[in-house]
């Protein structure tokens, strides 16, 4: 396949290409809708690049497994959808604990629990406060169409190798299933074994008596010693809510209404505003691109213009935490939702919007 | 038996949005229309999501026996879906899951699809990464007919890029699909295209008599999809 081209690929298959583009050569998975795609195409194509794909018997297995390639040096894709991934915040709680690099997609359902399979956002809390124990953060991206999500399987790749931490890219459902013209990247290749101490001198590859052994573990029983620890990895944190954040702002100078959605939801919300524009309410949008760190900045200088900021979500009210302390109580922020799988549609969000605008007008 | 319309393909080669058109396009003409939505591979995108559309239409819709239940995750079909298949005034397209193991379903409906009033169509999009060169196609058109044990008797050339399609996707999926039919002998039956292109693609293929163009309308897609982010 060239890699200048546009291809019409479904938004599963094209995270599995860029993930090999961007040098994954290790998938461990235990299959799960709606991302079955993406261990459809790992298992067929990546022993073709000298790749390894197991079927694991759990998602717990698979996270295990992952610990194993990424100690060793290697690049690894995990995924699987909300459920699959309550199962692995063990795992990831582990992989922060010993600062080993992860790329994981959440391909969202409806949840709590074994939930619905159509598209969802409720992961939200998940991805981003996570379910693991102890002090930690995951870096999460979340991609609005095919295109924008194999560009930030690239990128993920890179910071979770220079953070030494597992990112997730969060997408709903819809993102995994749908079809859209995407640009595949550049195949990168991968790095070879016996350059991985090169960009990785802390891997497991040997020491082959040249160096002292490199020891990855998690489990530390002197609380002096795991305090000091956290501490001496807990700047790259701060470094990343510096360095990190990612969004797109629109028509914040001249919007009443600012909208707060991210995922597919933001090009809902997008026709919403075009709706919205034909009746004489100028609306805005601002649409995260990273989940955490959350990028507060957007929200630092809304004028007065802004009478109204709407939180969009599929869930039950989650991302609104982040907008609420984004604003720090300069704005009162409503919310507009649909949950268990149900999407909203632009007219519901337009409709909605101008009732809520009613009650303040 | 009644006439039937078995439609197949690689995955996201655009099957349901074709199968959902031409059973319009048959009602339209005044046929008695059923669709069977035999999807079983897919989650999303099924045409059972039209149900409500197709039945004001008067298109009879079979899919599983849950209802209008387009979460379902089961692998399961009605029996009921063999009542279209038996009336011999009605006129069945059977919308089949992509690739050969979603076309494995036609095994237990094989009968229905060899009667020689029936045909049974193989959408193309040269546009979709295992079916752009010659060989990925005939390997899909290979794979689905010795898994459902049918000859596939039409190509339909569905080359497009969603909003972006130009008639020279479509052309070019034209020349691949004239490849195919040069080799198997399978003729061409038409070449889809947006509303919007047909004037241009038209004029474009005046002097070849063998392209025919059916119009079609996306049915499938909801329009947010193409506001364009980033």
């Amino acid at each position: 396949m060239s890699t200048s081209e546009k291809r019409l690929m479904k938004g599963n298959e094209a995270f599995a290409i860029a993930a090999i583009r961007s040098g994954c050569r290790f998938y461990f998975g235990y299959p799960i809708t709606p991302q079955n795609e993406i261990p459809e195409y790992m298992s067929r194509e990546l022993s073709k690049v000298g790749g390894s794909f197991i079927q694991a018997e759990s998602e717990l297995a698979a996270v295990n497994m992952a610990y194993g390639a990424s100690a060793a040096g290697g690049r690894v894709l995990l995924s699987s959808s909300s459920p699959g991934i309550a199962l692995m915040q063990e795992g990831m709680s582990i992989f922060c604990s010993v600062q080993l690099p992860l790329v994981l997609l959440n391909v969202m359902r409806g949840g709590p629990g074994i939930g619905t399979i159509q598209p969802s956002q409720a992961d939200y809390n998940q991805v981003t406060r996570g379910g693991g124990n102890g002090d930690y953060h995951i870096i999460v991206y979340a991609p609005s169409s095919i295109q924008e999500a194999v560009d930030m399987i690239g990128k993920a790749y890179e910071v979770a190798d220079e953070y030494r931490n597992p990112v997730i890219i969060a997408v709903d459902g819809m993102i995994g299933q749908m079809m859209e013209p995407v640009v595949l990247p550049e195949d990168q290749g991968y790095t070879r074994e016996e350059d991985i101490p090169k960009k990785k001198p802390w891997a497991l590859v040997g020491h082959k008596d040249q160096r002292d052994r490199n020891v990855i573990k998690s489990l530390q029983l002197k609380q002096e010693l795991l305090e000091e620890e956290i501490m001496a990895y807990w700047p790259k944190y701060e470094r990343a809510q510096r360095e990190l954040p990612e969004y797109e702002a629109r028509n914040l100078d001249k919007a009443e209404v600012v909208f707060v959605a991210y995922g597919s939801t933001a090009r809902v919300v997008l026709e919403a505003m075009e709706i919205l524009q034909k009746e004489g309410i100028e609306a805005g949008l601002i649409r995260p691109k990273t989940l955490w760190p959350f990028p507060d900045q957007a929200f630092e200088n809304l004028g007065d213009n802004v009478k109204k900021v709407i939180s969009v979500e599929l869930s039950q009210g989650q991302m609104i935490n982040d907008v609420k302390l984004a604003l720090n109580g300069r704005h009162h922020v409503d919310l507009i939702n649909r949950v268990g799988g149900m999407l909203l549609s632009p007219a519901e969000i337009a409709e909605r919007t101008k009732t809520l605008m009613g009650g303040t007008k | 038996m009644g006439k039937a319309i078995a439609v197949l393909g690689h995955y996201g080669s655009g099957k349901t949005e074709f199968s959902v058109n031409y059973a319009m396009h048959l009602k339209r003409s005044g046929v008695k229309t059923a669709l069977l939505d035999l999807d079983i591979a897919n989650p999303y995108f099924r045409s059972r999501e039209r149900q409500k559309m197709l039945e004001e239409m008067g298109i009879s819709i079979y899919f599983n026996e849950y209802g209008f239940d387009i979460a379902e995750d089961l692998p399961a079909i009605t029996a009921k879906i063999r009542t279209p298949l038996e009336d011999e005034t009605c006129t069945t397209v059977a919308d089949i899951g992509g690739n050969d193991s979603g076309a494995r379903i036609m095994n237990q409906f094989r009968k229905y699809f060899l009667a020689k009033e029936t045909e049974r169509y193989l959408v193309v999009n040269a546009n979709r990464f295992e079916t752009d060169t010659l060989e990925g196609a005939l390997f899909h058109l290979r794979s689905i007919e010795e898994e459902t044990g049918l000859s596939i008797t039409g190509i339909v050339n569905n080359t497009h890029m969603l909003t972006e399609t130009t008639t020279d996707d479509i052309l070019k999926g034209y020349e691949l699909c004239q490849k195919l039919s040069r080799s198997t002998g399978i003729p061409i039956v038409f070449s889809t295209c947006a509303k919007h292109l047909e004037d241009e693609l038209k004029a474009q293929t005046k002097d070849d008599p063998d392209f025919r163009i059916f119009p079609m309308t996306l049915q499938m897609r909801p329009s947010w999809l193409d506001v364009p982010v980033g």
